[in-house]
């Protein structure tokens, strides 16, 4: 949840200002990507999908709409994962399916950390009543169910085909990162160097981009972890009850149809846990990144050292 | 001097932080006795490793933090290699530990009372109301009225919490009172009154105080003998007034310069230049070196023993061997 | 008292906006919502359905937009919901009665058992700090967390019901047994339960044990805990009165607060089961187009996220003396 992390005893405060020469900024995301296993991993798998959703074509054995091969195969050489309940290349649905996947993580993931940048840093900027009503629109929209408001937004704006699907995402999705951020701004609103812009006469828009924003990159950059992560399984979700767009080739509707053919009993099992396995790996790849994120900013939460 | 059997003896005690960057030395060889029933102050600035120290000696260190070396003993017991469950037993009865800010220290989700009565349970069994009973005569002996057992810390005045803390560190009338710069979280009219009642409650009690503050002229008028550390290291361990008649150590003087003497005449008060030293890297040669007035070429590469002279210890060169 | 009141805003503001939202969303259909739903119900209902459902929406031909919300909001507060069309011509709030005692024993327990068992599993973790339950649990659940709900719930089918044959593979109970107070029957409810709800604590116990891990060990460098180990208290003292009765404040509320989505993910869960629950008629509607369904199944959730809130406040009041002064 998002706390502020209370500064720690005297100890580990010697011991937090020796293992964070330069605190905010870029060198943390650099670090984070090279010092820490699980970031390693992370970077790793979500490296392997983004070549997979570049050039599927070069790497899909079969075009992953035909159904033109004998259903409910087991795995061969022809087909490493067997074929579908309709006589369609599992691999190679797989492999196409990366894509729309890895897009709608990003793209909701960008949008939607926009959004709670917005929202939040302004609310902590601005004060007052607007910092009120702007907080009290985060909590709404933080506590109000979003399955099932994504439910009825997309059933209500159905086919309405990718955008609808993101859209609906952000929707549902910037609330929890605009909370975070608004309370980091809020703990620089009157820090020094701020005064000085303002005493330089710099404008309210100058001081939140140019002073403001670089000083929370990591929360920022973490917080685009959580929504990408978000995203991914609540697209998963909606392609799942079928409401994405059924002839889209993705992980999610992958599972639609699976569910639909009934393919744990039919004999093609493969065909509903090879794509969840995927949205998984890619989940975990926005997890263990942020997780990473959380240790490397927050170094009382690392694994402990022991002296002896 | 009558040789009396010491209480506390601390020898070559050194403890180290685990960082990214590698061990960080925060006490380095420190050695140090208490008396029944003495006063020892240990100054210096933030980050000397004062209270370090403190904790190594209490067996509080955090976890990233152990003793690599020395000793500590209590009453002839070696507390460094005493198993958690033994050291159970006789924490808060052979000794007990005074914090800097009780808003901090004190849970903010129990009651006063209930936090006297919980370490009086944890040591002895009596029934409720006698651990209540006693409780009050506790606050009563700090001067809170015992109403205030049924009170949350957030609901007391600073000098309140603090009394409340000292209170609650002298329920078994421990013999060794560690205490780390228990007034600092009060304004300048309070901490000299709570120092009054301290020292009050040491008389009536007889326990002996180890007392860390940054603030020398605070102890001036309260401890029996004083210790100086810079870096790590005691750099000059004496009797009080010895100490402040004299100081040996130019980092004494400078420390003294900079804190407003009660008794003494008015004098410009003067920052030390300079800062600490980065302990991950300490300086070759005398710590002090850097921001030493005094300072000669062989002082940047020979490190200074501790020299006996007089009743004082001290390290530096000035006073070593060949001068 | 200012605190009371900011909550009660809070509260009112919630309810209101969802509500608002279930008026608002069929207007910005194109056409407005009577060409939109009878171009897409034409000839699959009679036209004495469209007027209920209508109503449920509060659309009216002789009312002005303001007049419209004013009536809707009526009918919502006064508990009418209107008539189902998956299910008509039962009332909505009749099919949610029909689910709701099921999803409230499976979802409801489910969580609350992977909330303490999270919390605990936290505790203990965040004091053991390097044992196992620190270094091989959480990152072990930061990985299960990144997995949709319902495909664990799909693997959890495949491994011990399909392939092992310990489980049932669907449905809330046995079409052969009746449904009456007996033992038998409550053993067979008990027994469709286990997979699902073993679902939905694994999925949902990794928030939880984060979360508590994190607030643990930022409570355990505490002065206070520090002191209570000076006192020479006991290890478990310590670790509940001192540690876990702090760390856990900041939780409680953020528990009821993420419940809206451990809920969503659970609904998922049903859906594969073919529970009989909210969320496998939350599908229904999804197929059936059943609006009034699906926008009295989002009120209802955000209403119980709502109540789950105030019972958050009310513990957090109850642990937290500073915050009861604020109130």
């Amino acid at each position: 949840m998002g706390l502020d992390v209370r500064l720690v005893a005297d100890q580990s405060a010697i011991q937090a200002e020796a293992a964070r020469p330069e605190a905010g900024g870029l060198h943390i995301v650099g670090r984070a990507l090279l010092g820490n296993r699980k970031a390693l991993a992370g970077v790793i798998i979500l490296g392997i999908f983004l070549v997979l959703a570049i050039i599927p074509g070069m790497l899909a054995p079969y075009d992953p709409h035909a159904q033109i091969f004998a259903q409910t195969l087991g795995p061969s050489r022809e087909h490493l994962l067997g074929t579908t309940g309709n006589g369609q290349d599992i691999f190679s649905q797989l492999i196409w399916g990366t894509r729309e996947s890895l897009a709608i993580a990003i793209i909701a993931g960008l949008l939607a950390t926009g959004i709670s940048l917005l929202i939040g840093v302004s609310s902590a900027y601005l004060g007052g009543l607007s910092d009120h009503v702007l907080s009290l629109v985060t909590d709404v929209f933080l506590v109000i169910p979003t399955l099932p408001l994504m439910i009825v937004l997309a059933a209500y704006a159905r086919n309405g085909g990718l955008a609808v699907l993101i859209s609906v995402i952000v929707v549902t999705g910037w609330s929890y990162g605009a909370r975070q951020l608004r309370s980091q701004a809020l703990s620089l609103r009157n820090r020094e160097f701020l005064d000085a812009a303002r005493v330089r006469g710099e404008r309210s828009g100058y001081v939140i981009v140019f002073e403001i924003l670089p000083t929370m990159t990591s929360l920022i950059v973490a917080n685009f972890l959580g929504v990408a992560l978000y995203a991914v399984l609540a697209a998963a979700g909606l392609q799942f009850i079928g409401l994405g767009n059924p002839s889209d080739m993705s992980w999610g509707t992958m599972l639609f149809w699976a569910q639909n053919n009934g393919a744990l009993n039919a004999g093609s099992p493969l065909w509903a846990i090879v794509p969840g396995l995927c949205i998984g790996l890619l989940g975990a790849a926005f997890a263990l990144l942020n997780y990473a994120f959380d240790e490397i900013t927050n170094p009382a939460l690392r694994p402990v050292r022991r002296r002896r | 001097m009558i040789s009396v059997k010491p209480l506390l003896e601390v020898e070559d005690l050194t403890v180290e932080y685990a960082t990214d960057a590698g061990p960080v030395r925060a006490v380095d060889h420190v050695s140090l006795d208490l008396t029944p029933g003495e006063f020892v102050g240990i100054v210096g600035e933030s980050g000397c490793g004062k209270s370090t120290l403190l904790f190594a000696i209490a067996r509080l260190l955090s976890p990233s933090c152990d003793v690599v070396g020395g000793s500590v003993r209590l009453h002839g017991r070696d507390l460094l290699g005493m198993d958690e469950e033994a050291l159970r037993e006789i924490r808060w009865r052979d000794y007990s530990v005074v914090m800097q800010s009780a808003m901090n220290a004190l849970n903010p989700v129990l009651t006063v009372g209930a936090q006297l009565e919980d370490t009086i349970a944890a040591h002895e069994s009596m029934p409720a109301r006698s651990a209540q009973e006693r409780s009050a005569s506790l606050l009563r002996l700090v001067g809170i009225d015992p109403l205030h057992l049924k009170s949350y810390p957030h609901q007391l005045s600073g000098g309140m919490r603090q009394r409340a803390m000292i209170a609650m560190a002298l329920i078994f009338t421990p013999d060794l009172v560690i205490m780390d710069e228990p007034t600092s979280a009060l304004d300048v009219v309070a901490q000299r009154s709570l120092m009054l009642e301290i020292k009050e409650l040491q008389r009536q009690i007889g326990f002996a105080a180890l007392f860390v503050t940054h603030d020398m002229s605070l102890v001036s008028h309260f401890s029996d003998r004083l210790a100086v550390m810079y870096a790590g290291q005691i750099v000059e361990l004496g009797d009080t007034r010895e100490l402040f008649r004299d100081p040996k150590h130019p980092y004494t003087s400078a420390l003294m310069a900079s804190f407003p003497s009660i008794t003494g005449p008015k004098e410009v008060l003067q920052g030390i230049p300079g800062s600490p030293p980065d302990l991950l890297h300490p300086p070759a040669g005398c710590r002090f070196h850097p921001r030493c007035p005094l300072v000669e070429p062989r002082f940047r590469i020979e490190e200074p023993p501790l020299t006996t002279v007089g009743n004082t210890l001290v390290r530096c060169h000035r006073y070593g061997r060949d001068h | 008292m200012r605190y009371l009141v900011r909550r009660l805003e809070f509260f009112v503001v919630t309810l209101w906006a969802a509500l608002t939202l279930n008026f608002i969303l069929p207007r910005l259909l194109p056409g407005g919502p009577e060409v939109a739903l009878l171009t897409r119900f034409h000839g699959r209902i009679q036209p004495a359905t469209i007027k209920s459902l209508e109503v449920a929406l509060g659309i009216r031909n002789d009312q002005n937009a303001i007049q419209q919300y004013l009536s809707y909001m009526g009918n919502m507060l006064r508990g009418d919901f209107g008539v189902s069309l998956g299910f008509y011509p039962q009332r909505v709030s009749h099919v949610i009665m029909l689910a709701l005692p099921w999803t409230l024993g499976l979802v409801g327990t489910a969580t609350l058992i992977a909330f303490l068992l999270g919390t605990l599993i936290g505790i203990l973790g965040a004091w053991r700090r390097g044992g196992i339950l620190d270094s091989v649990l959480p990152p072990i659940f930061v990985v299960t967390s990144a997995f949709p709900y319902f495909w664990i719930g799909l693997i959890c089918i495949l491994v011990f019901a399909i392939t092992l044959g310990w489980f049932p593979q669907a449905f809330g109970n046995s079409s052969e047994v009746t449904s009456e107070l007996s033992w038998t029957f409550i053993s067979d409810v008990l027994w469709h339960s286990i997979l699902p709800a073993f679902t939905i604590v694994l999925t949902s116990i990794g928030g939880w044990i984060l979360t508590m891990r994190n607030n643990m060990i930022t409570t355990l460098a505490e002065d206070y805990i520090k002191m209570a180990r000076a006192k020479g208290l006991s290890p478990t003292r310590i670790m509940f009165q001192y540690a876990a009765r702090n760390a856990i404040l900041p939780n409680l509320v953020g528990f009821a607060m993420s419940l809206g989505f451990v809920i969503s993910g659970a609904l998922l869960v049903e859906i594969v089961f073919n529970y009989p629950g909210l969320g496998t008629f939350l599908l229904q509607a999804v197929k059936n187009e059943d609006f009034s369904l699906m926008q009295t199944l989002f009120l209802l959730i955000t209403v119980a996220v709502l109540l789950a809130v105030m019972v958050a406040d009310f513990l957090t009041a109850w642990l937290d003396p500073r915050t009861r002064e604020r109130g």
